[in-house]
């Protein structure tokens, strides 16, 4: 009988064994994509598209027609498209997939983001046998549509998607940041724009707009609301500030350098106009834009990808017309600290293909990727936004050239704002950057704009900001986003438990369940023992 | 004679428990403060509200987004800190201490970077009709309220890809997918307002999401909802009802 129950508790344990190094495989246990010899024509492939875009309708209609113009020229291939608005939401539900085994086939996605897929076994295809292969690679001979070869993407844009040694993504649309600003009320309050904005000259500016009437209105717009100066993306304005100070923000092997004195600084800087509400964030007030186009801003800074929504004759706008109000909009690179050696960062999506363990689907995606590189798709989708194409054959096509030429032509297609936006990126490209990517840099970028977000709230709240404010700011940012362990893969092993979340119900009853039987098995074994002893005796 | 005693004093005494049962709706602990004492406070000042849950919106990473509503007006509690655990024990109804900061975002006014603890006490508000309200200075004051608009009519939203009307669009542009925010316009005496079913607040799974899908231009219609805010006015719609 004793014998029974111990066969019965092994084969428990051993069931459990089995269960839970099975669970795992589905995990962690994907096979390197190898490419198969040919693409298989004579099977149906059903792969999924999660895309990004800016709730902007012609961009959600260009996704469909490159998946229709697609889907003719490789009738075996259905694409679906799952759409996003948000690059957050796509990382979240990436990770959450990639923990059952159902990630998308291709995800609009940013390279920090890869960065922590990367932590599953061969999630991610590296690109690079990829783009060379003679029969699928880009301008392959089996590839029926005209594909740019690797040399004309913009060998700056493709880098971006390049780490750990590996091209795991390529671009598929650039833009940066700019300052729209409203250049009526900088002339109304006797500035003049200079050939390049500086800091100063911002901050002397929107200390300027500040100025009340008798009644508390604004003299410059005799509103009671100004906000002169709106950051978007505190995260760039971080970033791009400790760049062009050659500050520290992170080295390429993932030293995060962030918590330093320049950083400090920058922070006390923005204190001050938060202070006296010359300045404020996105996440605080609202959109740039919406304060711009009130007449109630003058410097705002947002992506270029979000020109469509500025000026005076902005195609899109989230304000009603009698809200709006008439002005000159110009469009400048951000804010320098050293004029001389203009520095800002290069953004936009990039396309990243997930493994699959049927190596056709995954050459299939492939194809589908390439295809989001042509000419047609590349310029229609630019023309949607103040992007760029990422490839040098689009950009030097006549068709994009007579785009950028119209510049003004009207307020939809050729609107102005829109494409000065593009052209100040085409012009810019070489004083562009990108941060490091490794496991961890996405909290890293989180943490740089969160600190401008709790320093402008802080001071809005009358709270005291100094020293020691500044140096319990970096401990509770640390803390927050993880970024206080020693070693990088302590902090990529947070990051990978955090994202991974609770195991799943079975897995916890499977463990649960061995533990059981561990300790039944050690009981039995003890009790036994003892028993025997006492017979011994 | 008699009979008109009794029936004051019947009248008088349901007066009495009414008025009871709305000092206990709305009666404040020590340190909290009255709506009125919000409605006053300056944005960015701290305050501490009681009030009772009337809808969950979200829960992300920890945050929660949650209508809530005392017997004099409502409060929208933005990413309020507050673990799963907790969120479930929210339901409607629940009365609520609330800490945080007064803050505006296009619009609309919010208590944010905020914690809470649940207290003993229940309310749950009826829709108040603000249908006539509409156009005027007077519906902000009753922002983020659980209310109602009456015998509105449905017009086009946008055109579907054909130039056709349509009644309702994902997202505001029609560039989302279902499952995604749906925008539809209502007007009321010649002036049209565009009013949202929030998908984090009611998904594509509820019964709301699915009468907007089956509204057609012209009907006529009965809407509960909250009052939010965006640029204006922008009520989250729970129930739609054609007539």
């Amino acid at each position: 009988m004793r014998n029974r129950i111990f066969r019965i508790l092994r084969s428990m344990f051993l069931v459990g064994c089995t269960c839970v190094l099975t669970g795992c495989h589905g995990r962690e246990g994907m096979e390197a994509f190898v490419i198969p010899e040919e693409f298989d024509q004579t099977k149906d492939y059903e792969i999924t598209f999660w895309a990004k875009n800016d709730t902007n309708k012609t961009q959600t209609d260009i996704y469909e027609q490159a998946i229709a113009g697609f889907e003719k020229l490789y009738p075996n291939i259905s694409v679906n498209l799952r759409l996003y608005t948000d690059y957050g939401r796509i990382y979240n539900d990436v990770i959450t997939n990639i923990a059952t085994d159902t990630t998308p086939n291709v995800c609009i996605t940013y390279p920090d983001h890869i960065a922590t897929y990367l932590t599953g076994a061969n999630q991610v295809v590296p690109l690079e046998a990829l783009f060379t292969d003679a029969k699928y690679g880009l301008g392959g001979t089996e590839v029926r549509f005209d594909a740019p070869a690797q040399d004309e993407i913009i060998p700056q844009f493709l880098e971006e998607c390049a780490f750990g040694g590996h091209y795991y993504a390529v671009p598929y649309m650039r833009s940066t940041e700019a300052c729209y600003i409203n250049k009526t009320y900088v002339e109304e309050l006797g500035y003049q724009l200079p050939e390049s904005l500086t800091w100063d000259f911002v901050w002397e500016v929107s200390e300027a707009a500040m100025e009340k009437d008798k009644d508390g209105n604004f003299i410059l717009n005799g509103q009671n609301v100004m906000i002169p100066f709106i950051y978007k993306s505190t995260d760039n304005m971080m970033i791009q500030m400790l760049r062009q100070k050659d500050a520290g923000y992170s080295t390429e092997s993932g030293e995060m350098l962030l918590f330093n004195d320049t950083t400090k600084e920058l922070l006390m800087t923005i204190a001050a106009h938060a202070d006296s509400r010359a300045f404020s964030t996105f996440k605080i007030s609202s959109y740039p834009a919406n304060f711009l186009n009130a007449g109630q801003c003058v410097f705002a800074i947002d992506s270029t990808a979000g020109a469509t929504w500025m000026g005076t004759d902005a195609p899109l706008s989230d304000i009603s017309e009698d809200k709006v109000v008439e002005f000159e909009t110009e469009v400048m690179p951000i804010p320098q600290f050293d004029t001389a050696r203009p520095q800002m960062i290069s953004q936009g999506p990039s396309v990243c293909i997930f493994n699959k363990r049927d190596t056709q689907e995954v050459l299939a995606s492939w194809l589908f990727v390439q295809y989001l590189l042509t000419n047609e798709v590349q310029i229609a989708y630019a023309q949607t936004e103040g992007y760029v194409p990422v490839t040098l054959k689009a950009q030097e096509s006549p068709a994009y050239q007579d785009y950028l030429s119209r510049c003004g032509e009207d307020n939809n297609m050729y609107y102005d704002i829109k494409i000065k936006a593009s052209q100040l990126l085409l012009n810019n490209v070489g004083n562009t950057f990108v941060t490091p990517v490794f496991n961890g840099s996405a909290s890293l970028r989180d943490a740089s704009g969160q600190m401008i977000e709790n320093t402008v709230k802080s001071v809005r709240r009358g709270e005291l900001v100094d020293e020691d404010y500044m140096d319990k700011l970096y401990s509770d940012m640390a803390s927050l986003y993880r970024l206080d362990q020693s070693g990088l893969q302590n902090v990529a092993h947070s990051a990978e438990k955090a994202a991974l979340g609770k195991l799943p119900l079975t897995a916890r009853i499977l463990l649960a369940a061995l533990a059981i039987a561990w300790a039944i098995m050690i009981v039995y074994v003890v009790m036994g023992k003892i028993r025997k002893r006492q017979y011994d005796k | 004679m008699r009979k008109r005693l009794s029936l004051l004093m019947l009248l008088a005494l349901m007066l009495v428990c009414v008025g009871c049962g709305s000092k206990g709706a709305d009666e404040k602990s020590e340190g909290v403060m009255t709506y009125a004492e919000y409605v006053a406070a300056e944005l960015d000042s701290q305050v501490v509200i009681e009030a009772y849950v009337q809808a969950k919106q979200s829960w992300w990473e920890d945050k929660a987004t949650v209508y809530a509503q005392d017997k004099d007006g409502a409060y929208f509690l933005y990413d309020m800190a507050c673990s799963e655990a907790d969120y479930d024990k929210l339901k409607v109804g629940t009365k609520i201490k609330v800490t945080g900061y007064k803050a505006e975002w296009s619009g609309e006014v919010e208590i944010i970077d905020a914690t809470f603890e649940i207290e003993d006490g229940n309310y749950v508000a009826k829709a108040e009709d603000v249908t006539s309200l509409l156009g005027t200075d007077d519906l902000i004051k009753h922002q983020n309220k659980f209310v109602s608009f009456k015998g509105m009519t449905v017009e086009a939203a946008g055109q579907d890809m054909e130039g056709n009307d349509v009644a309702y669009l994902y997202k505001w542009d029609g560039s989302g997918s279902d499952g995604d925010d749906l925008y539809f316009n209502v007007s009321l005496n010649g002036q049209t307002y565009t009013f949202t079913v929030e998908s984090y607040l009611c998904d594509n799974t509820t019964d709301v999401y699915a009468a907007v899908k089956n509204l057609n231009i012209g009907d006529q219609v009965d809407m509960e909802g909250f009052l939010y805010w965006y640029e204006g006015v922008n009520p989250h719609i729970t129930s739609v009802t054609v007539k």
